[in-house]
């Protein structure tokens, strides 16, 4: 994991040398898994093109690993004390990669138009603007309809990325020629795409801030198999494995490799927590008591110990504790097979049957199902696993068509972001697997989680999320499980790789190969 | 004229075969859970009615099933593959774009295996009972027997992660920039490994085959009256025994040959080789119909086509089929 004893005669000469002075140049590979279906982060938000496409677009704001926005495209900007006016004030001199110049025109497309109608996550956050208008070049003013307490968090390249109007105005996004060779304002420009190989971005020069980005290029590569991503990031053929592109024994046996270091950095922003949704309609999981007893008979250490190599945390409920207004003054629910047993039994399960679909996103998920079916039955409950393909997957969950069904999301800094949408009633909607999909419902919670969204002082909106986590945690919508910690490894003469909240996906302009 | 009737007959019936495996291609695909849109937005890791409706209707999903079948089959009559929305690209050019490295790989393996696999077959029976025809039928069940990717996966790790000979990954060295014969070397290079592990299945077949049918044949009258005439021993199982034995092996390298634009997708996942059974694979996780579609009437085709072909091999290597048909 640190410096160890191969290199550390090397990195001391190196330090002796340039004591701590970032060095330009250099090429980094870095795996990207699966393959990104696209670039053009406007109309594809998936992991894969966030990864890639990070390095080539930019948001007005970046976010510290405390989630505090720190300046991107934007150099500064002000908050109404209302918490009504947003005003933005861009970076001077930013042009776009085809040499045409950046400026509050492009993000009043971008935002307003554009993303408006692509981008469904941000939709949900655009609903409360009034207006976004461009006053000058370099000034950029967001006018909200009622407060919006987290809107100062949507400003991320991923959420927001700045799309370039010069050449999306008026065309049919989806099919511009432009999204094969995409043209952002970030530090990397496309260079080329060998489909099935590998993806390779060049330095862009005119960046506009001095010295960055220090690599010259860096490829991406498709390696789509996951042990023969973990020998070539040991043949040296990678430099870099992005969170969850190994399996996790593999991420124990490559840190411990000379030279190699990780970190669980860059994950602040999007805080993942794993949950199996319980379904709230129907068969036993529609017994609050059924869905407590789930919580009491799951060892969800053991979990996390073995089944994630010790990666993660156990979670308290519906905020990860990463993010924004998290409370742990909840019930707990320790490992307690016979409070879980004393449970079923006051409710009179019969031994119904409850089918699990597990995530089939590998060997580690499909070994977790397997645990938590053992902890499960160890308890008297009866259940079969149901396997299925990402598509399968999709549409089982998004058609409600299973009785508990694991899955991860992200929650983007704040509970009115990334919470609430899988868990108040407006948010039942058949289709997606990215809302309410359990089907809880209370009213006099929906309410609560409404007005938090739409308070601005930070002491009133904590009060506000810890009342909410009290009373939802009682009630195991869903089985909380872990929240997902995905390591970075990558090769320790490689620095400043992670320096945000967003990690890997906030373009890699600090990063600098030490010779 | 009388080679040619015939196989016009064939190719008339070929066509509707290839139509009858597009339509069914097209039920099948369509039977299984999920469509293009779902995944989409569940990749996006978000996703209201207003998007999966703004997919389906981009991708003619939002039309009654009839209608997209009727589409379907009318565009491939006019050779016209789609669009593959998912990667922003017609899905000929996607296809084209594999092809160069697709073929690179499994008609490499197809000649080692072939050649190879004849040569040691012949070898073998040649040496029948001796102690070498063992080692090298052992040796050919044991490749028969031994998974893929197995197999594939510890080729890289002999080969190249412990000895370092040659390249795991790619089918070239990524940002390289090699030219001319310098190039031609590098990708060389990193086919041997999936060449050969690709190979090793099909040597094994053809080896155990040669090996079989050439014994048979050995005890035939005509042998005995080959060897009467006072013919030496390597010209009779070259000119009298092979000639005979070769057919089986034949229909069997017809069939391997109808698989070498389908890819392989084992191989090239392991490899990482850019062919065209990955893009099929991950085309049908994402259910990118008219991209799978598109592949699989591309290979059906040339299953046909080489099916064709070795009919007309069979009329060279043994004249009385074509006399009798």
């Amino acid at each position: 994991m640190q410096y160890l004893k191969a290199t550390t005669f090397l990195i001391a000469a190196a330090f002796a040398g340039h004591a701590f002075a970032q060095e330009a140049g250099g090429r980094l590979d870095i795996v990207v898994q699966p393959e990104p279906p696209g670039l053009m982060l406007g109309l594809v938000q998936n992991g894969p093109t966030q990864l890639v496409a990070g390095d080539i677009y930019e948001g007005l704001l970046r976010y510290t690993t405390d989630l505090e926005p720190e300046p991107g495209l934007a150099e500064s900007w002000e908050i109404s004390e209302d918490g009504l006016t947003y005003t933005f004030h861009l970076h001077e001199g930013v042009k776009w990669h085809d040499g045409e110049p950046f400026t509050a025109e492009d993000v009043v497309f971008s935002a307003d138009v554009f993303l408006r109608e692509t981008h469904a996550r941000l939709r949900a956050s655009l609903a409360y603007v009034d207006t976004i208008t461009a006053p000058d070049d370099l000034t950029v003013v967001f006018k909200l309809k009622e407060p919006f307490g987290p809107f100062i968090s949507v400003f991320e390249v991923g959420t927001m990325p700045m799309i370039p109007k010069h050449i999306y105005e008026g065309t049919d996004y989806a099919t511009n020629e432009m999204n094969a060779t995409p043209i952002g304002t970030g530090p990397f420009k496309f260079e080329a795409w060998e489909k099935g190989s590998y993806i390779h971005l060049v330095k862009n020069e005119d960046y506009y801030v001095d010295g960055l980005p220090y690599l010259d290029e860096v490829y991406y590569r498709v390696i789509p198999d996951a042990a023969s991503r973990a020998v070539a990031f040991e043949t040296g053929e990678v430099d870099v494995l992005p969170g969850g592109s190994v399996e996790n024994w593999d991420v124990a046996r490559l840190t411990e490799m000379d030279g190699v270091c990780s970190t669980g950095s860059g994950w602040e922003f999007f805080a993942p927590l794993a949950w199996m949704w319980l379904n709230n309609r129907e068969g036993p999981t529609s017994d609050v008591r059924f869905r407590q007893a789930i919580m009491y008979a799951m060892d969800r250490e053991f979990v996390r110990d073995v089944v994630w190599n010790g990666f993660g945390k156990i979670p308290t409920g519906p905020v990860a504790s990463a993010t924004n207004f998290y409370s742990d003054d909840v019930t707990q629910y320790d490992y307690d097979p016979d409070k879980a047993k004393a449970l079923l039994e006051e409710m009179g399960y019969d031994g119904e049957t409850v089918r699990v679909l597990p995530l089939p996103y590998g060997e580690t998920w499909q070994r977790w199902a397997e645990a938590v079916r053992q902890n499960l039955s160890e308890v008297g409950i009866n259940v079969e696993i149901d396997s299925t393909d990402v598509a399968g997957w999709n549409e089982k969950t998004s058609q409600w068509d299973y009785d508990m069904a694991f899955t991860y999301l992200y929650q983007y800094g704040d509970p009115a972001l990334g919470v609430s949408r899988n868990y108040t009633a407006d948010r039942i909607q058949k289709g997606s697997p990215w809302n309410n999909v359990e089907g809880y419902e209370n009213p006099g919670l929906d309410a609560k989680w409404a007005a938090a969204a739409t308070m601005t002082d930070a002491a009133e909106r904590q009060a506000a999320y810890d009342e909410i986590q009290k009373e939802i945690v009682d009630d195991v919508p869903v089985a909380w499980l872990l929240e997902l910690e995905f390591p970075t490894i990558y090769r320790c003469n490689v620095h400043d790789l992670v320096t945000t909240g967003i990690g890997l996906n906030d373009g890699i302009r600090n990063a600098w190969i030490e010779q | 004229m009388a080679v040619l009737a015939p196989i016009l007959g064939r190719l008339v019936k070929a066509l509707i075969t290839l139509l009858a495996i597009a339509v069914l291609n097209f039920f099948l695909i369509h039977a299984a859970p999920g469509d293009p849109a779902v995944v989409l937005a569940g990749e996006a890791g978000a996703a209201d009615e207003q998007m999966i409706a703004q997919l389906r209707e981009r991708f003619g999903l939002d039309q009654p099933f009839h209608v997209q079948l009727g589409s379907y089959v009318w565009n491939i009559v006019r050779l016209d593959f789609g669009y593959s929305f998912r990667q922003g690209a017609p899905v000929l050019d996607l296809i084209l774009e594999r092809l160069p490295a697709t073929l690179i790989l499994t008609l490499t393996a197809f000649v080692i295996s072939l050649t190879l696999g004849i040569a040691l077959g012949v070898a073998a029976s040649a040496r029948v009972g001796k102690a070498s025809d063992s080692v090298l039928t052992t040796l050919a069940l044991l490749f028969y027997a031994t998974p893929l990717y197995w197999a594939a996966l510890m080729a890289v790790l002999v080969f190249s992660v412990e000895l370092g000979w040659l390249p795991g990954f790619g089918y070239e060295t990524v940002g390289a920039g090699y030219s001319g014969l310098a190039r031609i070397w590098d990708v060389i290079k990193h086919l041997i490994l999936p060449a050969s592990t690709l190979g090793l299945f099909f040597m094994a077949v053809y080896m155990r085959m040669t090996r079989a049918s050439m014994l048979e044949v050995a005890q035939m009258d005509f042998v005995k009256t080959a060897r009467a005439k006072g013919l030496s021993g390597p010209v009779i199982r070259r000119r009298h025994i092979l000639r005979n034995a070769i057919l089986p092996v034949v229909t069997l390298a017809g069939l391997q040959a109808g698989q070498l634009v389908g890819g392989a997708v084992l191989t090239e996942t392991v490899f990482a080789w850019p062919g065209i059974g990955r893009l099929m694979f991950e085309s049908l996780a994402a259910r990118d119909y008219n991209t799978i579609l598109g592949v699989f009437l591309v290979s059906a085709a040339m299953v046909i086509v080489f099916n064709i072909l070795t009919d007309l091999v069979y009329r060279l290597v043994d004249p009385r089929i074509g006399a009798r048909a």
